[in-house]
């Protein structure tokens, strides 16, 4: 009898705490699945008094709209600006870590100074920078909000990069450095494959952080190089709001970021550096 | 192969004199073990020899070619670390290759040398595993396995069995010396185990404090100590230190112990010492000296002791068994059952033909 009655007791608990994460994954997704309902509606839909659930039927000219008067460019200029920034950032952040984790470069508080520089509130910044690219012509340009944003990112590339590692075992670098490579080898075959899921992960935050960015974005670019959040501030106006537009707008914002996030989740749950030493 | 001479080495860790003035020749084909106690310098000095650290004074020389300004890749060294730095990304067969594919081998030759490698290391069927898949012995193995496909001119071992259980550590000990026999390189040890050095080495290097206590073949430095450092060092358990004072009497020589209880010393032991009297001595007898009394005459230089058996530790084959001599705490290596219970007196034997006196000023032995 007590084995029949312990898995009933199971079974509710069990049920209670999937109900329980069925209704709190429901309410994070609300907002996701209505965004994504409302780029599918015509205006009338939108405004439909009480919402509709569905729409009638999944349509795209909101979508077509945007492509058809060449708005997705934003997201392109997003794309290019968010990458290519992360890209340096990451390149240039890596072998800055690796000089202060294993040459001790600048002593113990470079990187302590390096990662305060990230600390600094973008407000206090972004108008002193606008007033210098103004004189030196690189206001609405790709190159500007690339440097700014490596700019950015460098400190925190750098400090989390330093952390994993250090975490590397120095025996390997050093069995490498005696089994013949020379120091970049060793950084580009040892290790690279071992901080490798740090870089993922540290790659997709600089990434975001480029992509998300509104501030910078708004009060340096004006007509030419549009990112992504400052061209979706286009579709609020006096009168009303491109709600249609909007929410097409920010699906397509959206999906980069996606990605991103499903290849971080990947790296992140890997702890690549078991079984490197004793274990 | 490659002999591998250092001289005037000299190594600063900022205030700290890692190495002092070294100077060291180690032959072609000989296995040397440095050891000494932690902090004495000596993987400070492999790694010096490895290029892992530049000397700040000194030359060495692998092979005849001076090579300070070489870096390790340029060397021709092969290392095995502690901690067996396998690169966990790589499988075991990726893991041996590595230094050869670093060095752009035909992957004809690597392929064959990885396998004659892991059949002589009992490894392959293991090629294809992650190094998280395989045991700490079995990890040490690959570590060895891709030092000895290296064929290196030298071969630098630093702590490699410390991490492993004392079984394992005995086998892979077996296995280390097998190997120097089998391919003959010239092979550095590091090791704080002084068992290790023994068993191992052509040559024991013991170092302390940056410099060379001594160095010599393992028996030697066993029954030679020059200093009450190297002969405390060496065996286990280790020499008992008895304080006591010279008296010269004729033409022998006695000690006499501070708390009483005189022990006449072994004539070919006071040849040196016809000027010692009073002067202070550390009277150094091993354990293994002492044995159960049986009937009949003791030989020359071996004199009777009775005591207390206080603390017994039976290991199986021997019986370490604590008793006092001259008011201080000696440990006696016994037979198995030569002492059963605490308490218990027992009639002892102390050969002390093989007795060092060391002069407790200098550290040095004088007798």
């Amino acid at each position: 009898m007590k084995v029949g009655k312990l898995p009933a007791r199971k079974v509710r608990i069990l049920g209670l705490r999937y109900l329980g994460a069925t209704v709190v994954t429901l309410l994070f997704l609300f907002p996701v699945y209505w965004l994504f309902m409302i780029s599918f509606k015509t205006p009338d839909e939108i405004y439909h008094v009480p919402p509709l659930w569905v729409p009638a039927q999944i349509q795209f000219s909101n979508y077509y709209v945007l492509f058809k008067d060449g708005d997705v460019v934003a997201i392109l200029n997003s794309l290019i600006v968010a990458g290519v920034s992360s890209g340096i950032a990451i390149v240039l952040g890596t072998l800055c870590a690796y000089s202060l984790a294993r040459f001790g470069t600048g002593g113990e508080n470079l990187a302590m100074w390096i990662i305060s520089q990230r600390m600094i509130p973008p407000i206090a910044v972004v108008f002193p920078i606008f007033l210098l690219y103004v004189h030196f012509g690189m206001v609405d340009g790709f190159f500007g909000l690339i440097l700014l944003y490596t700019a950015f990112n460098l400190p925190y590339v750098i400090w989390m990069m330093r952390g994993y590692i250090v975490d590397v075992p120095l025996e390997l670098e050093e069995s490498a450095l005696v089994d013949g490579l020379n120091r970049w080898e060793v950084i580009w075959k040892v290790v690279f494959p071992m901080v490798r899921s740090g870089l993922m992960a540290t790659s997709v935050f600089t990434f975001v952080f480029a992509w998300n960015d509104f501030l910078f974005a708004l009060v340096l670019t004006r007509t030419e190089v549009i990112t992504f959040p400052v061209q979706l501030t286009h579709y609020f106006g006096g009168q009303s709001n491109f709600w249609g537009k909007i929410a097409a707008m920010s699906v397509l914002g959206t999906l980069p970021i996606f990605v991103a996030v499903s290849v971080m989740q990947r790296y992140l749950v890997r702890g690549i550096s078991l079984g490197a030493v004793k274990g | 192969m490659a002999d591998v001479k250092l001289s005037g080495v000299h190594k600063y860790y900022g205030n700290v004199h890692a190495v002092r003035g070294l100077d060291l020749t180690i032959g072609d084909g000989e296995f040397a073990v440095l050891v000494g106690p932690s902090g004495c310098g000596k993987s400070t000095l492999l790694r010096t020899i490895a290029g892992l650290e530049d000397p700040d004074d000194g030359t060495i020389t692998i092979g005849g070619a001076v090579v300070n300004d070489l870096r390790p890749r340029e060397r021709n060294i092969a290392m095995v670390f502690q901690n067996y730095a396998l690169y966990p990304y790589l499988t075991v067969n990726d893991n041996i290759a590595f230094g050869l594919r670093a060095r752009k081998t035909p992957e004809i030759e690597i392929r064959k040398r990885v396998g004659e490698a892991a059949e002589m290391l009992g490894i392959g069927s293991l090629l294809q595993r992650y190094p998280r898949q395989l045991s700490g012995g079995q990890r040490q193995r690959v570590a060895i396995g891709r030092a000895i496909v290296r064929k290196a001119d030298l071969f630098l071992f630093d702590e490699p069995l410390s991490n492993l259980d004392a079984q394992l550590r005995d086998e892979m000990r077996t296995e280390i010396k097998r190997l120097h026999h089998e391919i003959t390189t010239t092979m550095i040890y590091v090791t704080h185990d002084q068992v290790e050095a023994m068993t191992l080495a052509d040559r024991i290097v013991l170092l302390r404090d940056g410099k060379i206590e001594q160095q010599g073949a393992p028996l030697e430095l066993f029954e030679q100590p020059r200093t009450g450092f190297v002969a405390g060092f060496l065996g286990s358990p280790s020499i008992n230190l008895i304080p006591a004072t010279l008296k010269i009497n004729g033409g022998g020589a006695a000690v006499v112990f501070e708390s009483g209880g005189t022990m006449t010393l072994p004539s070919a032991k006071t040849t040196s010492l016809t000027s010692a009297e009073g002067r202070q001595v550390l009277v150094g007898i091993r354990p293994q000296h002492f044995s159960r009394a049986g009937g009949g005459s003791l030989r020359d230089g071996v004199v009777a002791y009775s005591a207390v058996a206080d603390l017994i530790q039976p290991t199986g084959t021997r019986t370490f068994t604590t008793i006092k001599i001259g008011g201080v705490d000696v440990v006696a290596e016994l037979q198995a059952h030569d002492v059963s219970r605490h308490g218990e007196r027992i009639d002892l034997a102390i050969d002390l033909n093989r007795v060092v006196l060391i002069d407790p000023a200098s550290g040095l032995v004088i007798a």
